[in-house]
């Protein structure tokens, strides 16, 4: 009963919270870039860029449980759409928004359907091999795409009647866009939809005896995440201006995975903490060193790896869960005089929620629920498919 | 309701089920029993669409169960439970219920990404009815823990509830109380008889347990080696010589 009560209390707590964290982050969101110098505000720009790019790549890699290494040439496609609409068709920017969106999406389809048949290293190779022979191919289609030489195409404009400089018309831009697609993204998974694309990734057979389709499912998140690299790499080309083959080499790929890797895998703001960390990380490890920035690079994203295994997004779930595994240990010694029945900080969320599980036998099965509830509310709520790979760890 | 017609699963040169027939009528609880590697959990894969005989015929209600996309099963209203517990270990308890509901749901990508009214009236539906079905099996306490880390014996229970949640009306249990110690077994087959009651299911059982079995079947089934070779009541079969030599083997 009190359990009850209890979850109905922080249930009411968390709404507030979670409003207020939003209402946060869109201030300064459109603070920055009246705040940051035009520079700075480009930067951020790319960071809102690559999250739409990371967000798709979640869906596929995070929450799909399948593999992509070629998801630089979704971004390049997106990219290139984009920009010989814009040099050969002056259709205006706008327009190569939807028909970079949709082209992605049936490229995505189409490498869905192999993507049905293979799993694991091998459909990481097939995606790589795409990614590999997509920048050649640019460079033969010169007559299109401008071969090696590239595209130069118009940034966007910002109209009279914003007031707004370009950088920050452009930051606006992005920032609508990626608040649009990072809202898709989770409302795709926060539905039947969603959980199929889970269940399917945390157990086929058992996902497909329930009813789940398991074609069209893992098609069509494919198609989904290569649709969401498209957008990103469309946005590329309005904040660039300069489209060329070799900006699009497999290593972006690579770095995309890696980004959304350290950023956190099946977390729903993961992708933006990697794509800042894909945006900023190389720059400071220039700074750091001169001679040898990929050493640098490699080394932070090893340090990260090794400290926040789950990505940056479950390092304050870490953080809390080894913090409230310390505390638990001191209120029990205090729990052994009588009177403390009602312990004084109970009103924290673990407690309540440790309590059904306190019948387990043995101690380890109740050790992942006082980690599982990290005792910030925003992150369970940010986290509603709640797959914290850490319980695999245990 | 169900009716299995003289199925034939070769995987190699072993052959797994020969000639295997029985049926089901409805609102009975069929048990099927044998030695290890009988060919139990094979015949289960059939009815599932996980595996395809390579002869024989396999009727539900008339339709035949062979010709449906492995997919579509569940929406016929057949659910089943795994062997070895087949839960997605990351979902939270709650949400692996609700993927139970799935062939239930209608909302596709594009409603789901816009989230449509609709979509978000199907949410509030299903998770209603998830935590019914939890309550229903003393599982709401842990809802929101993963399916993972759990006793045994509730994830047991969580697999039953997301068997129930498909609204099945043929139930296949594959080895439910396996693992569980001697009182859980007993609750387990309380837990069984009244949802059977509540839901009015049709149970085929496949199990080791034969206080479980012979409590629970009004029919049980025997195979070995792929062939079945006792059919009857559960004093019947207890009886049965051909039975107790499978179980036993013969004196030489």
């Amino acid at each position: 009963m009190n359990t009850i009560t209890a979850a109905l209390g922080t249930d009411r707590a968390r709404r507030p919270r979670a409003a207020l964290t939003v209402l946060l982050a869109a201030a300064a969101a459109v603070g920055a870039p009246f705040y940051f110098a035009p520079f700075q505000v480009f930067q951020l720009t790319m960071v809102l860029l690559y999250a739409v790019a990371l967000a798709g790549l979640n869906l596929l890699v995070g929450f799909g449980g399948q593999i992509s290494l070629g998801h630089g040439a979704f971004f390049a496609a997106g990219a290139y759409t984009a920009a010989v609409m814009l040099d050969r068709y002056d259709t205006g920017h706008l327009a190569t928004l939807p028909a970079a969106a949709a082209g992605c999406f049936l490229l995505g389809l189409g490498f869905g359907v192999p993507a049905l048949r293979l799993r694991g290293l091998y459909l990481a190779l097939v995606t790589l091999s795409f990614a590999v022979f997509l920048p050649p191919l640019l460079k033969r289609l010169e007559p299109v795409t401008g071969g090696s030489m590239g595209l130069t195409v118009d940034k966007l404009q910002p109209p009279a009647w914003s007031g707004l400089a370009e950088d920050q018309w452009t930051y606006f831009v992005v920032l609508a866009v990626t608040v649009v697609a990072l809202l898709l993204a989770r409302n795709l998974l926060r539905s039947r939809v969603g959980r199929a694309l889970l269940a399917v990734r945390d157990n086929e057979s058992a996902a497909e005896v329930m009813g789940v389709r398991l074609s069209l499912h893992k098609t069509l998140a494919f198609a989904w995440s290569a649709m969401f690299a498209g957008v990103a790499g469309c946005l590329y080309t309005w904040v660039i201006g300069f489209v060329s083959p070799d900006s699009f080499s497999f290593v972006l790929s690579i770095t995309l995975l890696a980004g959304l890797v350290v950023g956190g895998l099946a977390s729903l703001y993961g992708p933006l903490l990697g794509a800042a960390f894909v945006m900023y990380v190389p720059s400071v490890s220039q700074d750091v060193s001169e001679a040898a920035p990929g050493v640098v690079f490699g080394l932070l994203i090893i340090t990260v790896m090794f400290v926040a295994p789950t990505g940056l997004a479950g390092l304050p779930g870490r953080v809390l869960g080894a913090v409230s595994r310390r505390l638990p240990r001191t209120t029990a010694a205090l729990d052994r005089t009588p009177e403390a029945d009602s312990v004084p900080e109970t009103d924290s969320v673990p407690e309540a929620d440790s309590v059904p599980e306190a019948e387990p036998k043995s101690p380890a099965g109740s050790r992942p629920a006082t980690t599982l509830t990290p005792a910030d509310p925003a992150v369970v709520d940010a986290e509603p498919v709640g797959a914290p790979p850490r319980t695999e760890k245990e | 309701m169900l009716a299995v017609d003289g199925i034939t699963v070769r995987f190699g040169g072993i052959t797994a089920l020969d000639g295997v027939a029985f049926t089901v009528e409805p609102g009975t609880a069929v048990g099927l029993i044998g030695p290890n590697g009988a060919g139990k959990t094979t015949l289960f894969n059939c009815l599932t669409r996980r595996c395809t005989p390579n002869g024989g015929d396999v009727r539900f209600e008339d339709e035949d169960l062979l010709a449906l996309p492995p997919h579509a099963v569940a929406g016929r209203g057949i659910a089943r439970t795994f062997q070895n517990l087949g839960l997605f270990p990351r979902l939270t308890v709650r949400e692996n219920v609700m993927v139970g509901a799935h062939s239930r749901g209608r909302t596709g990508h594009l409603a789901a990404a816009l989230r449509l009214p609709r979509v978000r009236r199907e949410e509030t539906e299903l998770h209603d009815q998830a935590d019914d079905l939890l309550q229903r099996l003393g599982l709401a306490d842990v809802a929101d823990h993963p399916a993972s880390g759990l006793p045994f014996g509730t994830l047991k229970r969580v697999e039953l509830a997301r068997a129930l949640a498909v609204r099945p009306r043929l139930l296949l249990l594959d080895e439910p109380v396996n693992g569980l110690s001697h009182g859980e077994v007993g609750q387990f087959a309380d837990l069984v008889r009244s949802v059977r009651q509540e839901f009015d299911l049709t149970l085929v059982v496949v199990e080791h347990h034969m206080g479980f079995v012979m409590g629970l079947c009004d029919k049980v089934v025997c195979l070995d080696f792929g062939r079945k070779i006792a059919e009857g009541s559960p004093e019947e079969i207890q009886r049965d010589p051909a039975v107790i030599e499978a179980y036993l083997g013969v004196a030489a």
